[in-house]
């Protein structure tokens, strides 16, 4: 038997043939492999729960030492994970106005409330929601890698080593101006994101003939916003940053890396990092609903 | 009362030691569960000019690199300047990992930053609070590497050998009185090589970019011809073993085997 029957064979359910002896064969496999997969996870989350614990450490105790060295660094990473990224924030933030815009416009004409609730869907989808997510996917992939590819790269060429000897703590130096300057780049970014956004979602909709004046759309948003959406915001992503920055220069720094393996410690600093702003994202979802 | 002219003179004060190392196991930088070298018994006299010699993989750099204090030692007791070193919190030794600098093979220079900041760094990190001009201070540590014109260049613009002089200009920013030096004539021409074996040799006696003050010297190779007529205390790295060979006047008549190899002219 074919088709249906081959699945069942894989997933060792089935008794007939020679099928259930290779269902056997694989299934400790998959078992084993996505095993070692949790481990490493869970190992991954215990020692970037150690690493930002010793970070926050850091920051505390040195926050004033080395200023003349550590604030232009900072300010070199908000320039990077914020003004650099402002034409492709740009980009986006048209196409995101169009997409949501274009999707709410063919929805709310069937119900023939276009003009009352496009603010509404704009607050509750771009400020809410998908402006900080989409963010935290450009930082990641245009600061986030490279941080992980600098610092494996540094650490595979003994720069640790190098700064250690001066007395300098690598942690200080590498990742507390990575972790604050993510962390207002992301902000910045967002906030220029998000009124890229409302207002490329005012043009398509005035593209569109949908008769709403930029008072009302305006208003609409104002009045679905609330003061708590401006503190999540901020917290969201400044959290959002902060993860990208850890998660990033853990993977860069955390363990003795060849030049070898510096790509593939930046393929799981992608992946996790997205896991981890997923969960975040979450909680923020958690936080909202709730109060 | 008549005293003997002996009991008169002036007694020497014994000197004191920058680094002692006890029955130390030395494991490498990047494995900590292989030992290289074994039972090391070394005391370093301020003030003395050691060359330690080896073939490669002997352990010479994860030597200078625990002797640095970046790295703790398999078993045994390590002391700089008296203190065992990891015995505190780190931020409390600092002052005393300022007292030892660390020239690597190579130099390993922050490659993001320019020669010039790659020797500003440690200057700017630990004094740059402090409130007097850091520019003359700078100024004689670029002239030292006879290479300022250069100043502006990524260390990828550069050879290995100009590298390694800007790491031991950043080496000496914090005017060290340990001066460890990893193999720093591998790969010179004789030219570059009579450059490192003046320069080091003038800051073992005493030299202005540390304000005249002699330093204390470690310098390691794969060849001990070198430093013959400049070292005061020689050493061999040999069956995962120190091997003290002890002063110049002691070296001419050693019959380690190796010694001989290391001591020809390549």
């Amino acid at each position: 038997m074919t088709g249906p029957g081959t699945v069942q064979n894989a997933m060792g359910n089935s008794t007939e043939g020679e099928a259930p002896a290779r269902g056997m064969r694989s299934a400790p496999y998959y078992l084993g492999s996505a095993g070692r997969r949790l481990v490493r996870f869970l190992l991954d989350i215990h020692g970037l729960g150690a690493f930002a614990l010793i970070t926050l450490g850091v920051m505390v105790s040195k926050a004033n030492v080395a200023r003349v060295i550590i604030y232009p660094l900072a300010l070199r990473q908000v320039y990077r994970a914020g003004v650099q990224l402002l034409p492709m924030a740009t980009f986006l933030a048209l196409a995101l106005g169009l997409i949501v815009i274009g999707q709410t416009v063919s929805v709310l004409n069937r119900v023939g409330a276009t003009n009352q609730f496009l603010g509404v869907v704009m607050v509750t989808a771009v400020v809410r929601e998908l402006g900080p997510l989409l963010a935290a996917i450009l930082v990641l992939c245009r600061a986030g890698a490279a941080t992980v590819v600098e610092l494996g790269t540094a650490r595979a060429l003994g720069e640790v080593e190098a700064l250690e000897v001066l007395g300098i703590d690598p942690i200080h130096y590498f990742v507390v101006p990575r972790l604050v300057g993510m962390a207002l780049g992301m902000f910045s970014l967002t906030v220029y994101l998000i009124l890229g956004a409302l207002l490329s979602g005012y043009f398509w909709a005035f593209l569109q003939d949908i008769q709403l004046f930029p008072g009302d759309y305006f208003r609409q948003m104002a009045d679905s916003l609330n003061p708590l959406d401006f503190v999540l915001l901020g917290l969201k992503t400044a959290g959002f940053g902060s993860v990208i920055a850890l998660v990033s220069c853990f993977h860069g720094l955390a363990q003795p890396l060849s030049i070898t393996e510096v790509s593939r410690a930046t393929v799981r600093a992608v992946g996790q990092s997205i896991v981890f702003c997923a969960f975040l994202e979450a909680f923020f979802i958690v936080v909202y609903l709730v109060s | 009362m008549s005293s003997s002219p002996a009991s008169t003179l002036p007694e020497t004060p014994p000197p004191k030691p920058a680094l002692e190392m006890e029955r130390v196991t030395v494991t490498t930088l990047h494995d900590p569960t292989k030992s290289v070298l074994e039972d090391v018994n070394w005391t370093v006299n301020a003030g003395d000019f050691w060359a330690v010699a080896g073939l490669l993989r002997s352990g010479k750099s994860d030597l200078m690199a625990l002797a640095s204090g970046i790295m703790r030692s398999g078993q045994g007791i390590c002391r700089v300047f008296g203190e065992e070193l990891f015995a505190s919190f780190e931020q409390d030794q600092l002052a005393l990992r300022l007292r030892v600098g660390l020239v690597f093979d190579g130099g390993q220079l922050l490659h993001q930053l320019t020669l010039a900041e790659n020797i500003a760094l440690p200057l700017h990190y630990h004094w740059g609070h402090l409130d007097f001009d850091l520019g003359p201070r700078l100024k004689m540590l670029q002239a030292f590497t006879g290479i300022e014109s250069w100043m502006q260049e990524l260390p990828n613009s550069v050879t290995r050998n100009w590298q390694q002089r800007i790491g031991l200009a950043r080496a000496l920013a914090l005017k060290p009185e340990l001066l460890l030096l990893d193999s720093p004539l591998t790969g010179l021409d004789p030219r570059d090589t009579a450059w490192w074996v003046e320069t080091i040799s003038a800051l073992a006696a005493g030299h202005p970019v540390l304000d005249d003050r002699p330093a204390t010297v470690i310098v390691t190779g794969d060849n001990l011809r070198p430093w013959a007529g400049r070292a005061t205390h020689f050493a061999l790295l040999k069956d995962r073993r120190f091997v003290p060979l002890g002063t110049r006047a002691e070296l001419a008549g050693h019959q380690e085997p190796l010694l001989r190899e290391l001591l020809t002219d390549r």
